[in-house]
C-alpha cells in the first residue's frame, strides 16, 4: 500500500519536473519574445507597484490628517462664561452620531496656549493680564468628527445650534488629499490595465510562436499518446514563469528603491519626516509582494493558457 | 484482435487509398504487409492508430471501434500501440535517450525506471553508445532503430512498423527481425509493412499482399509474392 502511494507520488513529481524543465526550455529557445514578454511584465508590475506604494502611502497620510481634521465652536456671549450651560451644550454635541470626539477648552487653558504661541519670546509683556484674562470670553470645544467626510454636515449642525456663536472649520487639507488621491487612483489603475493588456498580448504572442514551431513535435507526441494537458503543461509553465520572474524583478526593484527613498526622506528632511508619515517598507510589501507576484503569475498563466486552448485544439 | 470491414479511404485529392479492405488479426500473430509503392500500406497503419479517419467501413481493435471512440480516449488507446513511423517521426530537439525517454514520460513512468527502461531498449537495439545523440546526427539505419526502440519501451501489446528495416543493412535487418520476433513470442501482436523480399521468405509468416488499395493475397507461412501490374 505505501508503495503504491510512494509510487504515484513520485510519478508526479517526475512529471512536474518534466514539464518546469521543459517551459524553460520553450523560454530559452524562444529567448527573444520570452524577453520583451518579461520586459513588459516587469515595467507592468513595477508602474503597478509604483502606483501602489503612492497609493498606499496618500491613504495612510489622509489616514493621520483625518485623525487631526477638527471643527471648533465658540458660544454665545451670555453662556460663554457659563461653564455649565456650555457642558451641557458639549454634551448634546459629544453624543452625536458622527462625533468621535467632543474637548471642552476653558478660557484659562485657551489663553495658555495662546500665550504659549504669541507671547513665547516675551513672556514679561503677558504678565500684565496675569489677573484678566482677555480671552475670558474664548472658551470652546474642539470636536472631532469621525470621518472627514462627516464635517461639513456636523458644521451645518453646529451651525444651528442654539447658544453657539460661531464654528470654525480647519483647513480643507484632508479634502485635497482625498481628491488627489482618487485622481492617482483613477490614472494608475487605466495605465495598469493598459499595460496588462499589452503584457497578456505579449505573452500570447510568445506562447503561439513557441506552438507554431513546435507543431510538428506536438503531432508526433499525440501520436505516441500525450494527453492534451501533457502536451500543454510545458506552455502554461513557459507562461507562468515569464510571470512569476516579470514580477519578482520589479519587486525587487522596488523594495530597494523605496527602502532607499524612505532612508533619505528620514535623513534629509526631518521636518518633513513629521509631516509626512511614510508607510514602512515591511508593512508595504506585506501586501505589495504576494499581490505583485500573484499578478504576475496570474497574467501569465491565464495569457498562455487561453492562448494554448485557442492553438491546441487536438 | 484487429479487425477491419470493408474499409476505403479517400484522401481529399480524391485518392482511393484503400478500396474495400476486410482483415482480421489475432491476438499475438506475426504479420507482413507487402505491396508496391503508393498500394496504401501507411494509409493502413495511419488508420489503425486513428491518426486517419476512415471514409467508410469500420475498424475494431482490442475489442473497441475506432470510429465510435471518444476523442479523450485516444491517448490511452495510443499508449497501447507502439509505431515505428516510415518517416521515423522523432523529436528533432531532443537527443536519442529523451526520445526514448519521451515515451515513457507519456505513460507516467517513475524517473528511476525510465532511466533503467531507456538504455536497456538502446543496448536491445544496438544503439547503448549514441544516446547523446541528435536525430540528425544518425543516420538513418540509426534513427530507425532510436524509432523502434521508442516503439517498444511502453511494452504494448500491438506493434505497427512502417518499413523497420527499409534503411539498414542485410545484418542490421536480420538482428531486427529476431528481435521483433522475440518481441512476438513474448506476448505482442506485431504488424510489419516491408519491401525486404528476402526478410519475408525466410521468416515464414502470414503475408497480406496489396496492390493499389486493395488485399490481393492474404497467406500463411507465406513467401513475398510478387505481382505484375
Ligand atoms: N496525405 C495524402 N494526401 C493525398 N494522397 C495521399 C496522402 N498520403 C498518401 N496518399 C496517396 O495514397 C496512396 C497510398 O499511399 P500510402 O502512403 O499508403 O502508400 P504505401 O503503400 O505506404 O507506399 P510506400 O511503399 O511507398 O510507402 C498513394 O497513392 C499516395 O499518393
Ligand atoms: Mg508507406
Amino acid at each position: 500500500m505505501t508503495s503504491v502511494k510512494l509510487g504515484t507520488y513520485s510519478m508526479r513529481i517526475s512529471t512536474i519536473g518534466y514539464c518546469l524543465k521543459q517551459g524553460l526550455k520553450n523560454i530559452w529557445r524562444n529567448k527573444m519574445f520570452s524577453l520583451a514578454s518579461i520586459a513588459t511584465m516587469s515595467i507592468c508590475i513595477f508602474l503597478f507597484g509604483l502606483f501602489f506604494c503612492v497609493v498606499q502611502n496618500f491613504q495612510y497620510m489622509v489616514k493621520e490628517v483625518e485623525s487631526g481634521v477638527s471643527v471648533t465652536v465658540f458660544f454665545d456671549e451670555d453662556i460663554s462664561q457659563d461653564e455649565a450651560a456650555m457642558k451641557e451644550i458639549g454634551a448634546k454635541i459629544a453624543a452625536r452620531e458622527e462625533v468621535e470626539e467632543a474637548q471642552f477648552v476653558s478660557a484659562e487653558e485657551t489663553w495658555e496656549s495662546y500665550k504659549d504661541i504669541y507671547f513665547a519670546e516675551a513672556p514679561h509683556l503677558a504678565e500684565g493680564f496675569a489677573n484678566d484674562n482677555p480671552l475670558a470670553k474664548q472658551a470652546h470645544y474642539v470636536i472631532y468628527p469621525k470621518d472627514v467626510e462627516d464635517q461639513n454636515s456636523l458644521v451645518e449642525y453646529l451651525e444651528s445650534v442654539e447658544g453657539i456663536r460661531r464654528v470654525n472649520k480647519s483647513v480643507e487639507v484632508a479634502n485635497i488629499l482625498t481628491n488627489f488621491n482618487l485622481l492617482v487612483g483613477y490614472v494608475s489603475v487605466a495605465i495598469i490595465i493598459l499595460l496588462l493588456c499589452v503584457s497578456v498580448f505579449l505573452i500570447s504572442n510568445t506562447v503561439t510562436i513557441g506552438i507554431a514551431v513546435r507543431k510538428e513535435e506536438i503531432a508526433i507526441m499525440k501520436l505516441i499518446g500525450a494527453t492534451n494537458s501533457f502536451v500543454k503543461a510545458p506552455f502554461v509553465v513557459e507562461g507562468l514563469l515569464i510571470g512569476i520572474i516579470g514580477g519578482a524583478i520589479p519587486l525587487g526593484l522596488l523594495y530597494l528603491l523605496y527602502t532607499r527613498l524612505i532612508r533619505y526622506m528620514g535623513g534629509q528632511f526631518d521636518n518633513l519626516a513629521g509631516l509626512m508619515q511614510f508607510l514602512p517598507v515591511d508593512q508595504m510589501f506585506r501586501t505589495l509582494l504576494p499581490v505583485g507576484l500573484a499578478l504576475g503569475a496570474g497574467i501569465g498563466f491565464f495569457g498562455s493558457y487561453l492562448t494554448i486552448r485557442k492553438h491546441l485544439r487536438v | 484482435m484487429i479487425d477491419l470491414e470493408n474499409v476505403t479511404k479517400a484522401y481529399s485529392t480524391g485518392n482511393h487509398a484503400l478500396n474495400g479492405v476486410s482483415l482480421h488479426i489475432d491476438k499475438g500473430e506475426f504479420v507482413f504487409i507487402v505491396g508496391d509503392s503508393g498500394s496504401g500500406k501507411s494509409t493502413l497503419i495511419k488508420l489503425l492508430l486513428k491518426e486517419l479517419e476512415p471514409t467508410s467501413g469500420t475498424i475494431k481493435v482490442n475489442g473497441i471501434n475506432l470510429n465510435k471512440m471518444k476523442q479523450r480516449a485516444i491517448p490511452k488507446y495510443r499508449r497501447k500501440i507502439g509505431v515505428v513511423f516510415q518517416d521515423f517521426r522523432l523529436l528533432k530537439d531532443r537527443n536519442v535517450y529523451e526520445n526514448i525517454a519521451f515515451a515513457q514520460r507519456v505513460v507516467i513512468t517513475p524517473t528511476k525506471n525510465i532511466r533503467k527502461n531507456v538504455p536497456a531498449m538502446l543496448s536491445l537495439v544496438g544503439l547503448a553508445e549514441k544516446y547523446k545523440s541528435y536525430p540528425k546526427q544518425l543516420s538513418g539505419g540509426e534513427q530507425q532503430r532510436v524509432a523502434l526502440a521508442r516503439a517498444l519501451v511502453n511494452k504494448p501489446n500491438i506493434l505497427l512498423a512502417d518499413e523497420p528495416t527499409g534503411n539498414l543493412d542485410p545484418k542490421n535487418s536480420k538482428e531486427i527481425m529476431k528481435l521483433l520476433e522475440t518481441i512476438n513470442e513474448r506476448g505482442t501482436t506485431v504488424v510489419v509493412v516491408t519491401h525486404n523480399q528476402e526478410i519475408v521468405d525466410q521468416m515464414k509468416k502470414r503475408v497480406i499482399a496489396m496492390h493499389r488499395g486493395v488485399i490481393i493475397s492474404d497467406e500463411r507461412k507465406a513467401g513475398y509474392i510478387q505481382h505484375a501490374n
